[in-house]
């Protein structure tokens, strides 16, 4: 297996939030080529139905994922248990990237990693969580 | 959260050795179909990967040489395997193989919904429950180490964003949402800021929430039982909500299909009382 990163395009088929002209851009400049791809319909669709395939998706080295916000994408996936490797994953944004851009990116073998940091938020003390008494 | 044991089918279009290259056009007018129609597509050459296959089933369709495939069907441990020579097919007779196989394998029938439902950043989470306490819908819920999950993806209202307006730390993302950082845009200072991200749930309806709505419960019944004038109640409820559904990006038809006042508080009881109960033991693992 070669080091070249794997593409996943979504095709964000349920909602017209991705311009149709980029995402159709991008898939037929994907179709175009002589690369192999995964394509699926709706990252969403697949985790809200927790779709056993998202594993094999997040699973197998690193990845150009031609979809929507990183931060989206990383929850999408990891609020299935389907943890994305912040190092070797690099999300590109079809909202509001141009499909030039996109598709130079995901044809450069070049991998720029771009989920956010993983945070630690500062889980509040025993004190400061909220009761029925100070709520209201 | 786990995910299911479903079956699902992976179509793959087959452009390796022992195949010739599907012209162009075909090429991507069937994987637009097929992504349109919800499936997950593969397209394979002799450059670049894609990801392994473990389990589910597999079509594999391709312009083998001389039209023949090198097995008709095989079936191993979870997967099922099956070629189909497509050097004659058009789009619509692919589909249809492609359907047909779906059924045969029992494999999910994809995109029956618009996927909307709350994708939490748990780089941001602080687990306080407010989202658990806020919801109506019994969206959200609590895994075995208490940690806030969505859970019933199902309930949630389609285009509604309310529990991501309430969260302290703009957690919750709705990816199909309009506008950042609801949608899963960076979060900044300044949306932190922002008074429409930080709505706290009992500034929601004017004070604390619980005593509002019983107020508001009081204030129906003494009208009804004065005036008896239900015309004027529905355009009283109906000012109210178009506040609410302007202040808050709530869609109309959401706060329209609201259960009674009376239901709302009920409801609204309970989902503070799932927040607490997963609140107190929160704090006694913290203590």
């Amino acid at each position: 297996m070669s080091d070249t990163p794997r593409i996943l395009y979504c095709h964000c088929n349920y909602a017209q939030v991705v311009p149709p002209e980029t995402k159709q851009a991008v898939l037929a400049k994907l179709s175009g080529s002589g690369a192999a791809f995964d394509a699926v319909a709706d990252l969403c669709e697949m985790a809200a139905r927790k779709d056993p395939s998202l594993k094999r998706l997040a699973d197998g080295g690193p990845v150009k994922i031609a979809a929507c916000y990183p931060r989206a994408v990383k929850w999408i996936l990891g609020g299935v248990g389907c943890k994305l490797n912040n190092e070797t994953t690099e999300v590109l944004n079809m909202r509001v990237e141009t499909p030039e851009d996109i598709v130079d990116a995901l044809f450069n073998p070049e991998l720029k990693a771009n989920l956010p940091d993983d945070g630690t938020p500062a889980k509040p003390s025993a004190e400061e969580l909220p009761t029925a008494q100070n709520e209201s | 959260m786990s995910l299911t044991e479903e079956s699902t089918l992976r179509v793959l279009l087959y452009e390796g050795a022992g195949a010739t290259d599907l012209p162009s056009s075909n090429r991507l007018e069937t994987m637009t179909a097929l992504l349109e129609r919800g499936y997950t597509v593969s397209r394979t050459t002799g450059t670049g990967n894609v990801a392994p296959h473990d389990r589910g089933s597999l079509y594999v369709m391709g312009r083998f040489e001389g039209g023949k495939t090198p097995t008709d069907h095989i079936e191993q441990d979870e997967t099922s395997l099956r070629f189909q020579d497509i050097g004659e097919l058009n789009t619509d007779a692919i589909i249809e193989k492609v359907e047909s196989v779906r059924a045969e394998t029992n494999s999910v029938q994809p995109g029956n919904w618009k996927p909307w439902f709350p994708v939490i950043d748990y780089d941001r989470c602080t687990n306080c429950m407010q989202c658990l306490s806020f919801c109506l819908f019994n969206v959200y819920g609590v895994d075995d180490d208490n940690q806030i999950q969505a859970q019933n993806h199902d309930n949630c209202k389609t285009n509604c964003p309310a529990c991501s307006r309430v969260c302290p730390e703009a957690a919750i993302m709705f990816p199909k949402y309009k506008s950042g950082p609801i949608n899963g845009d960076e979060v900044t200072a300044a949306d932190m800021g922002e008074e429409k991200m930080k709505v706290d749930i009992s500034a929601l309806l004017g004070g604390d929430v619980f005593s509002a709505l019983r107020q508001r419960s009081d204030q129906a019944k003494e009208r009804f039982s004065k005036e008896r004038d239900e015309k004027q109640a529905l355009s009283e409820r109906k000012k109210c909500l178009t506040k609410l559904a302007q202040n808050n990006d709530i869609p109309a038809e959401v706060l329209m299909s609201l259960p009674s006042p009376d239901e709302i508080l009920l409801k609204a009881e309970e989902a503070k009382a799932r927040g607490e109960a997963a609140l107190a033991k929160q704090r006694k693992a913290a203590e």
